[in-house]
């Protein structure tokens, strides 16, 4: 940890604000992209058991926010590949849990919502929706060590993920909670379910707060500044493509960051090549065994 | 002067906290005397808010880390809003995500408190895999059911009953040619020798099993005892349906091939008044029941010569849903 902490310190500009890493950002999100195009194509031939949860559109959140927190240990929710590949988890290793395999990070037997790597440390996530935040929150207690919780506008929801906010808020824990909001619960609208806005609870229990569009550099802005100020709660607004869980359509999204952001990043074509032909490669070579 | 439970309890928990940088996690703890004295006041106490679920959570978050955390819960009901971390995420990580939550919780058990206050649910966790589960009622057992938690990396769900708090005595399981085999769970099993001592005055003979250790079951001193009688009892402080009382009976059945009979509270929520008390079956009711299998299994084919006439049999309905009375 001491180490990560050190290389995140030297990125920092003269400023003291840390450096966005462009295209490390976009290559992070090409990773989550194509990576989920195969597991797709996978799901759609019935090579893979159970149900997924795809990031197809969120991949920004994770990818942006990963720069600015190595060393921390990371809590995902079901929607998790993109935080996995973000953070530096292993794709082939996802890659064979996905297929059931015993070489993947939970033998396989976890599956799509529990991508995890104990090295990061990244812990998994066993389905119930929310429960990753106290889970994080007494990790973060307990290891004094910091760390950042991913979760859904749903989940934040859950009363024992704002009384988390709170019990983090009164022990001054180093957490970064982190709302991917999507707006939809499967398919009903945050203004369907509720009244109240979360960035307005998170900051009455005493977190700081953020609410910001899934630009990489909005992201970047907001967060580093949280950073400075944890605990804190950083809502995302982002925009999930597919179904909730397996790989639908409803309809057009309503934006796709990923291709809007590509216009920022110097040689972002030649990056996004290279992922692609990466993760065709990943995922044949495997495939061809089955 | 023999060491209590409580003072057992609070002297490990001051050891974990104080020398071994423990965590131990609850509500009010520092209120009521300490949880009955069994909370020492020292460093590494983390007082909760009301906030049951999300509690637990924190609490399983804590064990992951590695600093195998306690969690109090003064009253077991209260483990039906603190289940779910605990049974969807710490007992399943072992299986699913091959890591550990080894997470001490101590669900605290007492009669006559009404009916979110009274309950000894051991059982539900029993029924889900991952747990370790003990209700240790002596400060020996006590101090065996802490050494198991930290010998391993299950979470363990301590089934513990405030009955046993002032207790100093240590039980033994007697093993003899006998009649009937008493089996005692958690706070049923002060009824025991009071119960031996009834049947003896009936003519019956009795063997008293313990049991502290209900998962993984350590069936061998009571297969023993078993094995010597010819009727088995086994009785516990929960309720009696798909209970651990039935489920202990089962596997006793299938390993002695002896006939074992289960006890344990109606099936019927325990109210406040004298009227709707749900007890831990008395020394009495366990006589009763002892004596009415017996007539069942044996007398009726006059292998044995056990005398019932003057033994007050209950009814049929009052076998289902108990006297309305407590006597």
């Amino acid at each position: 940890m001491a180490r990560a902490v050190a290389e995140n310190i030297a990125k920092q500009s003269s400023s003291g604000a840390p450096v966005l890493d462009r295209q490390e950002v976009f290559r992070k999100m090409c990773l989550t992209r194509y990576f989920e195009y195969q597991v797709a194509e996978a799901y759609t031939r019935k090579l893979i058991p159970g149900v997924i949860y795809l990031s197809v559109g969120q991949e920004a959140p994770s990818a942006a926010i990963s720069q600015l927190t190595p060393g921390f240990s990371v809590f995902v929710q079901h929607r998790c590949h993109s935080v996995y590949l973000a953070y530096g988890g292993k794709p082939e290793v996802l890659r064979d849990e996905l297929l059931g395999k015993a070489t993947g990070c939970c033998q396989g037997r976890g599956g799509s919502p529990s991508a995890q790597d104990l090295a990061i440390p990244m812990f998994s996530y066993h389905g119930l929706i929310g429960e990753n935040i106290p889970l994080g929150t007494g990790y973060a207690l307990a290891s004094k060590r910091p760390g950042v919780i991913y979760f859904g506008d749903a989940a934040a929801e859950e009363d024992y993920a704002l009384t988390s906010f709170g019990f983090a808020a009164t022990h001054k824990l180093p957490v970064l909670y982190v709302c991917e909001d999507n707006n939809l619960s499967i398919r009903t609208s945050v203004a369907e379910r509720r009244s109240w806005d979360i960035c307005d609870v998170a900051e009455s229990v005493g977190l700081n707060t953020a609410c910001v569009d899934d630009d990489p550099e909005l992201i970047h802005e907001a967060v580093s500044d949280l950073l400075k100020r944890l605990p804190a709660f950083v809502n995302i607004r982002t925009c999930r493509h597919l179904w909730h869980a397996g790989v639908g359509l409803d309809g057009p999204p309503e934006w796709d960051r990923l291709d809007e952001y590509r216009h920022q990043v110097p040689q972002a074509d030649q990056i996004e090549q290279r992922v692609m032909s990466y993760v065709e490669q990943l995922w044949q070579e495997q495939l061809q065994k089955q | 002067m023999a060491r209590t439970v409580a003072e057992t309890i609070k002297e490990i928990t001051r050891k974990h906290l104080d020398e071994d940088n423990g965590l131990l996690f609850g509500q009010a703890i520092s209120a009521v005397g300490w949880v009955n004295n069994t909370v020492p006041d020292c460093r590494n106490i983390v007082e909760f808010p009301m906030a049951d679920v999300s509690n637990m959570g924190i609490a399983c978050g804590a064990a992951i880390s590695g600093v195998r955390p306690i969690i109090v819960i003064r009253f077991q009901d209260f483990m039906w809003l603190n289940s779910s971390p605990l049974v969807n995420y710490a007992a399943k990580t072992k299986d699913i995500f091959g890591t550990a939550t080894p997470i001490f919780v101590r669900a605290l058990g007492q009669e006559d408190a009404g009916c979110t206050h009274s309950g000894v649910l051991h059982s539900i966790f029993m029924h889900m895999p991952g747990f370790r589960i003990c209700s240790p009622m002596t400060p020996r057992e006590y101090q065996a059911a802490w050494d198991d938690f930290m010998s391993h990396d299950d979470p363990m769900y301590c089934s513990e009953h405030r009955s046993s708090f002032d207790n100093s005595e240590e039980f033994e399981t007697t093993c003899h040619p006998a009649d009937v085999t008493l089996i005692g769970i958690s706070a049923a099993r002060f009824q025991l020798d009071q119960a031996a001592a009834l049947l003896a005055q009936e003519g019956v003979t009795c063997n008293i099993a313990h049991v502290m250790q209900l998962k993984p079951f350590s069936a061998e001193p009571v297969v023993k005892a078993l094995s010597q009688s010819k009727l088995g009892l086994v009785v516990d402080a929960g309720f009696e349906i798909c209970g651990a009382s039935q489920s202990l009976a089962y596997d006793l059945m299938w390993r002695t091939g002896r006939p074992v009979k289960a006890l344990g509270l109606f099936d019927r929520s325990v109210g406040a008044n004298a009227e709707s008390q749900n007890r831990t079956p008395s020394a009495e009711r366990i006589v009763e029941t002892v004596l009415q299998t017996w007539h069942e299994k044996f007398a009726q084919a006059q292998q044995v010569s056990v005398d019932i006439s003057e033994v007050r049999l209950c009814s049929a309905e009052s076998c289902t849903r108990g006297p309305s009375t407590m006597e």
